[in-house]
């Protein structure tokens, strides 16, 4: 019955990872771009959050909803000076500029908030360690499932956007084939600046949940990004709902990993990772487009 | 006045100037029929004239309005459609999702899913069908719809016969008089010369960048035109290779 538990609270765990991998899933679907400051940014959502919640003295949930267009228009604004003047200048210019932009990120947080550890969870009362006992030995904890539901809802709400409105048909066109986007009409750097957007609204739920479930400190987004990488390469770069698989997939090894071994949490994770990449190399994916499931798009 | 003007056009490949120099113009209704071997420079011609190519010199004019510095998709706003060649179509949006996707964007006029699909029986029933589900006769169909749709004021259509079988071609062509008897202004790149000049008003034949041969169609015989394509004579213009 441990092991039915573990699996569990993995299962509820990818749920969090899934929220943290949807906006980079996002931006590089869209653009193909590796955001490496993604899990910076998610901790500066967490932060502001934080600040809102602790000196103007409201929930951590109205924070979220005061952040969120902070975020939305933190996420044009990159797109406009950040990643489009990047993504011209070559492939490695993008990961060059938003590594640039993790360090300036980290430290500002650093020089601003200092280093201790800060967390939402004594904002949320009983909501932070509340749980439901299905059995003695299986607990369902109310934030975890919380923030599956809301993960899934993110995921399914993103999809049912891009499946059935305009603006949606526009992104996938744009993903599929920006050079032919443009010549049906549609503003490709439109298209980039809503999904840029779009992608800081996810990670500004991602960083919410991460202050609510567990301690942060102006350092913690390298660890997160890595979390992000490994949830979508699992369940396929590009694919919503593949990064909801790929977060349980993480969540699950490394809480299998930790009832083995303390260590073992985030040792399972990464050889779940590697052991995906193994299959997929001796399943005949030997470039690393087929490694990461990079979807082909036609040449300009 | 012409509808589209193309002055002095020069566009490149990196170090390869594909298009040297080249001029032409499009009134309201005309057909015109760009030919020419591989490598002429039609589809960067095209492509250019859309904005979907980086212009190198030269001015691209719509009803007189200098357009050069336009991208792409203000080009279609304002009435300039290509159909690129090999069609395309977004493989993973359905055939309706394809035409109300570029709908969306282009201007208001005769063209809707409803005039597409009376021009284009054969998508009647693939409406639902992703682009990659497709043959590439109803591919051809989807594409030219999906740029009809944008109410074009000049259409561009890139190697409308290339990789389509001849019963599959015999189609779009069919479905495509009803494109043309609506009063459309289109530009078309065609490899079968016959067609090219059973279908246009006007023929422009390209060979190594520039224009060869440029006029009425009825003016030239088939074998005028075939001389230029291969380079063999030029017609009609001075600076045409010998």
């Amino acid at each position: 019955m441990i092991w039915v538990n573990q699996i569990l609270q993995g299962v509820l765990l990818g749920g969090y990872y899934a929220m943290l991998a949807c906006g980079l899933s996002l931006m590089f679907g869209v653009m193909r771009i590796i955001n490496l400051a993604h899990g910076s940014l998610a901790v500066v959502a967490a932060y502001l959050v934080w600040v809102v919640a602790n000196r103007l003295h409201f929930s951590p949930f109205l924070g979220l909803a005061l952040v969120l267009p902070c975020m939305a228009l933190a996420g044009w604004l990159l797109q406009r000076l950040v990643f489009e003047r990047s993504l011209g200048a070559g492939e490695l210019v993008p990961l060059l500029s938003t590594f640039g932009l993790a360090v300036v990120l980290d430290n500002s947080m650093f020089q601003t908030f200092g280093a201790d550890s800060r967390s939402l969870a004594p904002n949320i009362g009983d909501l932070a360690w509340n749980s439901w006992g299905v059995t003695s030995q299986i607990y369902v904890g109310q934030l975890p499932l919380l923030t599956f539901v809301v993960a899934v809802a993110l995921l399914g709400g993103l999809h049912l956007f891009l499946l059935r409105t305009p603006m949606g048909r526009s992104v996938r066109a744009t993903t599929e084939d920006p050079d032919t986007a443009e010549l049906v009409g549609i503003d490709t750097r439109k298209v980039y600046g809503f999904a840029a957007a779009a992608s800081l609204v996810a990670v500004g739920f991602a960083g919410t949940f991460l202050a609510m479930r567990a301690a942060f400190d102006p350092y913690a987004g390298p660890a997160q990004l890595i979390f992000a990488f490994e949830a979508i390469v699992i369940g396929g770069t590009g694919s919503l709902w593949g990064t909801l698989v790929g977060g349980v997939v993480l969540g699950v090894a490394q809480n299998l990993g930790a009832q083995v071994s303390p260590q073992g949490f985030l040792v399972a994770g990464h050889a779940a990772f590697l052991a995906v990449l193994a299959l997929r190399f001796f399943a005949g994916g030997r470039g690393l487009r087929s490694l990461l499931r990079i979807p082909r798009r036609p040449a300009a | 006045m012409s509808l589209l003007q193309v002055e002095q056009l020069d566009a490149r490949h990196g170090l390869l100037q594909a298009v040297r120099g080249v001029s032409l113009s499009v009134s309201e209704g005309e057909i015109l029929a760009l030919v020419g071997a591989n490598g002429a420079g039609k589809t960067t011609l095209l492509r250019t004239i859309a904005g979907a190519h980086r212009l190198a010199g030269g001015r691209v004019l719509l009803d007189g309005k200098d357009v050069s510095r336009d991208r792409a998709h203000r080009r279609v706003a304002m009435g300039i459609t290509l159909v690129p060649e090999g069609r395309r179509l977004f493989t993973g949006l359905t055939v309706r999702e394809n035409l109300l996707v570029a709908g969306a964007r282009g201007r208001r006029g005769y063209w809707t899913v409803d005039t597409v699909l009376e021009a284009f029986p054969m998508l009647r029933d693939r409406l639902g069908n992703r682009g990659g589900e497709l043959s590439g006769g109803e591919q051809q169909a989807t594409a030219i719809g999906r740029a009809l749709i944008s109410n074009p004021r000049v259409l561009l259509i890139d190697e409308l016969s290339l990789g389509l079988a001849p019963i599959a071609v015999d189609q779009v062509y069919q479905s495509l008089q009803t494109v043309i008897a609506s009063g459309a202004t289109i530009i078309l790149v065609e490899q079968s010369l016959d067609r090219a000049m059973n279908v246009a008003s006007h023929l422009v034949c390209m060979l190594e960048g520039r224009t060869v041969l440029e006029g009425k169609t009825a003016d030239f015989t088939h074998k005028q035109v075939s001389e230029a394509y291969f380079g063999l004579s030029s017609v009609g213009r001075e600076d045409g290779p010998a």
